[in-house]
């Protein structure tokens, strides 16, 4: 960690003008792809990740099949020209770290046990990579998964909290992530107020960390308003051209 | 105490209702509370709340009537395409009239890869893959008309209540039309105009099936199309 690159300036405020508890702008879309049961696209910053889920289907190879439940994939891909310098296509060996703690963030969330015998399938795509991808693949995930009309408890919703030049911030960048002073991503639940991904990076205190965690439980809940809305907002778009046509 | 007003928009995980109320369809409950499961509009009725799904899979359920496609001819079968996560089983003494002998009859003379069918689900649990049967009248091989596939959660719209707007657009458009429980319908009518009016309509009940006053909005608009091209 270098001290040179001021993360906060002057006025308080960090690399990208924002306050230390302010999320990045978010931009969610769901039902982008016609050929997927369910998918949901999101931008946030400067991310930008597509998600697709494929199921409940047939699992392949057979032998694979769970008698009791579903059998949940996941694969979180990062494409080789999301970041600065190309990235082989090949799953790399935090891809494939990140695709099994997705899954078990995802994991809690859906019923699976009413499709035994059958495999749910979720495409991560991450096409424009700038810090927080992990989270925000969860959570575009989450409404992919709603979008295929799956059963599940709860949205899945995720957010990271760190902390940069000694202040406690929330949804870091990829400046942020790499210079800072530590990461903490969490995925959430916030109908059930349970949490489902619990990671960390670098160093905090214990009272550093608590507070760092309702900061991104706060953001969670942010981010699931917007969730929300996108999941609703492709319905509503059709019941309003329906009353305007009426009227 | 309800959360919602009847047939609003609900996601999954939100509250629904709170207290003493029956968990219906594509929800579950916690102590007293209710949460909604899948996308979908709310319904409360009496003690009963449930959630209407804008989107899902077709489960096979015994007595559902399905559309389905020959994907593998077998020993003693055929393997059937529901268009749901479990493959279907034919029989071949669901299928031949008379008692199936494997050293003489030739299955794929009678069915084939590819042909569709319309049949009907027999058994099915969350052990064993489907079981058809075409041995009623009315069920066999189709070998005319047209196919739409839609969402199999829109099929209960597509029927209406008491069958009202089935009725409406077998009448408005003269097409016999077959719906299959797993979303596949089939359209055959006396011109190809009539058909694809029929179509037409269905594509429009499966994308505003969350709004209301849709029968008598597909009727008008049946009158319309045909007003400009019969």
């Amino acid at each position: 960690m270098s001290g040179k690159i001021r993360l906060i300036d002057e006025n308080g405020l960090r690399v990208d003008g924002r306050k230390p508890n302010e999320l990045r702008p978010i931009k969610i879309e769901v039902g982008v792809l016609s050929n997927a049961d369910g998918s949901a696209y999101i931008e946030q910053g400067k991310s930008k990740i597509l998600a697709a889920v494929y199921g409940p289907r047939e699992v392949h190879p057979r032998h694979l099949a769970l008698p009791d439940r579903a059998l949940l994939r996941c694969r979180y891909h990062m494409a080789p020209f999301s970041v600065e310098e190309r990235k082989s296509p090949a799953p790399s060996r935090r891809e494939i770290e990140l695709s099994k703690v997705i899954r078990e963030a995802l994991e809690p969330a859906i019923f699976l046990e009413k499709f035994p015998r059958t495999s749910i399938d979720v495409f991560i795509e991450v096409l424009q990579a700038d810090g927080g991808t992990r989270c925000a693949g969860t959570t575009v995930a989450a409404l992919a998964l709603a979008d295929a009309g799956i059963p599940m408890r709860d949205l899945v919703v995720a957010c990271a909290a760190g902390k940069v030049d000694g202040v406690l911030v929330l949804d870091l960048n990829d400046l942020e992530d790499k210079e800072g002073e530590a990461d903490l991503p969490i995925a959430y639940m916030p109908n059930l107020d349970m949490i489902s991904l619990l990671q960390m990076d670098g160093q905090l205190t214990i009272e550093e960390f608590e507070q760092a965690l309702n900061l991104a439980i706060e953001g969670c809940k942010q981010i699931y308003k917007l969730q929300k809305e996108a999941l609703k907002a492709k319905y509503l778009a059709i019941k309003e051209e329906v009353e305007t046509c009426l009227q | 105490m309800f959360y919602f007003e009847n047939r609003q928009i609900v996601t999954p995980g939100e509250l629904l209702a709170d207290g003493n109320y029956v968990a219906g369809n594509n929800t579950y409950k916690v102590g007293s509370k209710i949460y909604a499961t899948r996308l979908g509009l709310v319904e409360y009725e009496g003690k009963n709340v449930q959630v209407v799904a804008l989107n899902t899979v077709y489960i096979p359920s015994p007595g559902d009537q399905v559309i389905g496609k020959i994907e593998d001819v077998n020993i003693n079968g055929w393997t059937i395409d529901i268009n749901s996560p479990y493959k279907a089983v034919l029989r071949a003494n669901e299928a031949l009239s008379k008692p199936f002998k494997q050293q003489k009859d030739d299955l794929t003379s009678f069915l084939d890869v590819g042909d569709l069918i319309l049949a009907k689900v027999i058994a099915f649990d969350r052990t064993i893959d489907p079981i058809l049967t075409i041995r009623e009248p009315g069920l066999g091989k189709i070998t005319q008309g047209q196919i739409v596939k839609v969402s199999p959660a829109k099929i209960p719209r597509i029927i209406g209540r008491k069958a009202s707007m089935i009725n409406m657009l077998k009448k408005e458009t003269e097409c016999k039309i077959t719906v299959g429980q797993n979303g596949i319908i089939l359209i055959s009518g006396p011109s190809p105009e009539n058909e694809r009016l029929a179509i037409l309509a269905i594509e429009k009940i499966a994308q505003e099936a969350h709004t209301s006053g849709l029968t008598d909005r597909i009727a008008e608009m049946i009158r319309r199309e045909k007003g400009v091209k019969l």
